[in-house]
């Protein structure tokens, strides 16, 4: 409570007297004070953040829970070596950080400058990988929404070579993923990972794309197709088959290798029509925390420029403080969308 | 602890300091204010904008009432599919009145007028984070009148705007009508109030840390005036609530945009599930809206009583119960979409639960007036209205709550009357009054109080008017959202109808008494009600610092501090009050 502060003019925030720090605003009276009200701003806004991103995953909880094969199936398109990596990126981006902070609280200039350059490379190494694992999802045609792979609309607008497999994807796909080369695709040999022979009656049976169907079933497939449901379908439908080798989908179920080996053609066909679900939900959750990790780099890096100037020492060192704890919730965040999307057993 | 302790000479003669700088003057030309950081003006700019917010809401509602003034179309001819012009008025009246009148009405201009000064701090704890959220709010509004544009450009050119024209989902967007079939603009609307939720979030945790921090010493949790509590069990909504609205809507714009089968059941979605996520934002966006009104009524009921508020601890206590109760009732409004019985009887049973905070509230507002000095002045009037409305409200709501009864009334006029008589009846009532109780204090004039308590009984009539006959419509089966009136309703609507034009001219009136006050008002004394809290201890309009000696924190209803002079038209601290400040003994703290 100082009564100092009462008989100085403060036309503006920028003003300061003698007695203030360059940094205390006019409206507070000690550093401690100021301090306080910044770290609880920060952790309530944390909060919000926090119940932001809840309401994702309580729509992950909802669909995981009514489709729970989709998101068995649909998650062994994610590599989850990329997201390891990722996990161990952000993790040890994190300890940067911190121990950033601990630099700018005893006034290491330059540790403080090297931690803040290592935590911002942590974060563009994170950001590499995702545009690795976008481009791949991408080319795949794996987008979130309608434009999937997996919907049958989008599908049977194009032409079959267009959507290969999944043959590089190093994922326990891959039993399955080579199959789907034989998806009535005779170009498909040609770009050398084609598994199953491709089969010619197939490329006008099931003029439509497939998602991978199991490869031991894979010569049987077009003998016995079944019809998506769909109670929109019309005549035109019956280029739209989907090939299936041991008969209508949920019989499959017994022939598949192994739990967490699932194919396609052992989802119910209820669920072989919402796996574009599980896409948009890993864009929608991914894409909103890298945009969290973008937000937070440009935060970082402008700590980084304030740093290189000499601003913070042991009295002022809020906004290292602050920019951390935002970068410790979205690594928080990750920890959990990792095991959530990627290693689903 | 900015401005307090040090006991100095207040001297409150009630005169207004008639030379010297005060917020107003302090610094000239548009950028002073277009870049202040003083929570003041800030309070000021936004009420610029809540206000034509509120005028351009009211617009819709007249021309929707004018639509139901009589069977068969009056206003809106048209009944082709693609422009349903009545959708769009009602959807638009809705959307603009929530998002940027009611939720952000007295928070955003009462509260960053008075919070920091009832705190007796210099400015908000974060001053350019309300700054930008101030430019927020002012950049989702513009997505609306983007939408309201494109309306009005399709209906007169057939032109369709990028993002659709109107909007015609209601303002609460439920899917998949919004998500798959409206031609409205979903997109830009949804975008709009997801932009104006970071307002709103901004806005919250800044007057959460200012409580938090910025309060004097020795002024303790339960010696705050009870409108910094009602701001802050409201901050504490916004800032759990809101976030779950900016997903959602985020969600819902995706699905429109891309498809991406989370809420379209097309695609796979669960439309319900988009009711829960946005129900779990909007119910406890309906105490967003009602908690500050109560806060100022507690001010309100108080000082035009003369009488310390009754049972200020439950009244403190009952805002944090309604906050977080509020959050756990969202399931009634979804009785009817499919629910599970078990969620609807809890859900049921919880919403019947909030009816005890509120009823203390009531309880507790009425025993602070009896036997109390009451002073029929304008602002008094309108929390006796609030009473009694708030009351309707309520009770109606526990009809609601009644599973049963829902079945019946879903989808009726009873519940437009119903969120009316709360939204309107008792929050809008509450803001006026504020507006009256503190527009001495925001611009140093005195309003014509004889026009401005005929305005208030005129605005009580031409309300209940309006909206009690809807209760009797709606209990009788009338359907909402038609734009044909059923023909055993004609009457109910005729009066309806009157009832808000009624309302309209009051309102008009009320505006142009307090444009008529900055034109040639009285100047105001520094405390024109007697009021004890911090606010009232500086000159009116405060000076650019809030006070230009620092406050005395005291009991914040200790009423006996002031009293009345006629020469000044004002209130004066008594001489035992300030030879108690001289000495330093002034009663500090302890309002319970």
């Amino acid at each position: 409570m100082s009564t100092l502060s009462h008989t100085a003019d403060h036309a503006h925030h920028g003003d300061q007297n003698h007695d203030h720090p360059p940094f205390l605003a006019h409206h507070f009276d000690t550093p401690e004070q100021q301090y306080a009200s910044s770290k609880l701003g920060m952790w309530v806004f944390l909060g919000t953040e926090l119940l932001m991103f809840g309401g994702l995953f309580c729509a992950y909880a909802v669909y995981r829970h009514n489709h729970p094969e989709v998101f068995e199936y649909a998650h062994t398109y994610l590599n989850k070596w990329w997201g390891a990596i990722n996990t161990v990126i952000l993790l040890v981006s994190s300890f940067t950080m911190a121990w950033a902070v601990r630099c700018s609280q005893l006034g290491h200039r330059t540790g403080l400058c090297v931690l803040l350059a290592l935590t911002l490379l942590g974060g563009a190494g994170f950001m590499g990988i995702k545009a690795i694992e976008y481009s791949d999802k991408w080319k795949h045609h794996l987008f979130p929404g309608r434009a999937n792979l997996f919907n049958r609309e989008y599908t049977g607008d194009h032409k079959p070579d267009e959507h290969h497999a999944h043959g590089d994807h190093p994922s326990p796909a891959a039993p399955a993923a080579a199959a789907a080369h034989a998806t009535g695709d005779n170009h498909a040999t040609g770009d050398g990972h084609a598994a199953a022979p491709a089969d010619p009656h197939a490329g006008s049976a099931s003029h439509a794309v497939l998602p991978p169907a199991s490869a031991s079933a894979a010569p049987a497939r077009a003998l016995n197709p079944v019809v998506f449901v769909d109670p929109h379908a019309g005549a035109s439908d019956a280029a739209k088959i989907v090939p299936t080798s041991n008969g209508p989908a949920g019989l499959a179920q017994g022939t598949s290798p192994k739990r967490g080996h699932l194919t396609f053609a052992d989802l119910a066909t209820r669920d072989q029509v919402r796996v574009n679900t599980f896409f948009s939900i890993y864009f929608i959750m991914t894409g909103l925390h890298g945009l969290h990790v973008l937000v937070g780099m440009g935060l970082i890096a402008w700590v980084l420029i304030k740093s290189a100037a000499g601003i913070f020492g042991p009295t002022y060192y809020t906004p290292v403080d602050l920019v951390g704890l935002y970068w410790h919730l979205v690594d928080l965040i990750w920890i959990f969308l990792f095991p959530l999307l990627y290693l689903i057993h | 602890m900015s401005a307090i302790s040090t006991p100095g000479q207040l001297d409150l003669t009630g005169t207004p300091h008639a030379p010297g700088s005060n917020y107003l003057n302090h610094t000239r030309g548009f950028l002073s204010w277009a870049l202040t950081l003083d929570h003041k003006r800030i309070g000021l700019m936004y009420m610029v904008f809540v206000l034509s917010a509120f005028f351009l809401g009211g617009i819709f509602a007249m021309l929707l009432r004018t639509e139901l003034i009589a069977r068969g179309p009056t206003l809106m001819a048209t009944k082709t599919e693609a422009w349903n012009l009545y959708n769009h008025m009602f959807s638009l009246h809705g959307a603009v009145m929530v998002f940027l009148f009611i939720i952000p009405a007295v928070p955003a201009i009462l509260g960053n007028f008075v919070l920091p000064m009832q705190l007796g701090a210099k400015d908000v704890a974060f001053p350019r984070l309300n700054l930008l959220s101030f430019y927020i709010y002012v950049l989702g509004g513009l997505f609306f009148v983007y939408v309201l544009l494109s309306g009005v450009i399709y209906a007169y050119t057939g032109y369709q705007m990028p993002g659709g024209f109107g909007l015609d989902t209601g303002w609460t967007f439920y899917t998949p009508y919004s998500s798959s079939k409206s031609m409205s603009g979903v997109i830009p609307a949804t975008f709009g109030a997801f932009i104006l939720g970071f307002s709103s979030i901004l806005t919250g945790v800044n007057f959460l840390a200012s409580i938090h921090t910025l309060r004097p010493k020795n002024m303790g949790w339960f010696d705050m005036p009870l409108f910094l509590w009602g701001l802050y069990a409201t901050s504490v909504i916004q800032i759990l609530a809101t976030p779950v609205l900016a997903i959602t809507l985020l969600l819902l714009i995706v699905e429109r945009w891309i498809g991406v089968g989370i809420f379209d059941p097309n695609l796979g979605g669960d439309p319900v599930l988009f009711q829960h996520f946005f129900w779990f934002y909007s119910h406890p966006a309906v105490y967003i809206m009602i908690l500050p009104a109560m806060g100022v009524i507690s001010e309100i009921i108080a000082t035009f009583s003369r009488r310390h508020i009754f049972g200020y601890t439950f009244i403190a206590y009952s805002s944090l119960a309604i906050a977080l109760l509020g959050f756990l009732v969202w399931g009634h409004h979804m009785f009817t979409s499919g629910q599970s019985a078990l969620a609807n009887v809890l859900f049921s049973l919880i919403t019947f639960s909030v009816a005890i905070p509120s009823a203390i509230k009531v309880f507790n507002w009425v025993t602070t007036m009896y036997k109390g000095s009451i002073h029929l002045e304008t602002p008094m009037l309108y929390a006796i209205g609030f009473i009694w409305m708030f009351s309707i409200g309520g009770l109606t709501g526990l009809f609601l709550a009644a599973l049963s009864v829902d079945i019946h009334f879903q989808d009726t006029y009873f519940v437009v009357a119903h969120f009316h008589y709360v939204m309107v009846g008792s929050m809008l009532f509450a803001f006026i009054g504020g507006m009256n109780y503190w527009f001495p204090k925001m611009f140093g004039k005195m309003y014509n109080e004889k026009v401005a308590m005929f305005a208030a009984i005129l605005l009580f009539i031409g309300f209940n008017l309006t909206f009690f006959i809807q209760f009797v419509a709606g209990a009788h089966g009338a359907p909402r959202r038609y734009a044909e009136v059923p023909v055993q309703f004609v009457s109910h609507h005729f009066w309806s109808t009157i009832g808000a034009y009624v309302m309209g001219v009051s309102l008009l009136i009320i505006l142009l008494n307090w444009l008529a006050a900055l034109w040639n008002g009285r100047p105001a004394p520094a405390n024109p009600w007697g009021s004890n809290t911090l606010e009232w201890q500086t000159p009116s309009p405060p000076p650019h610092d809030n006070f230009p000696t620092s406050p005395v924190v005291t009991d914040p209803y200790d009423m006996d501090r002031w009293r009345f002079v006629s020469d000044e038209e004002g209130w004066v601290l008594t001489d035992e009050a300030k030879a108690a400040i001289a000495a330093g003994t002034a009663k500090v703290g302890k309002a319970h």
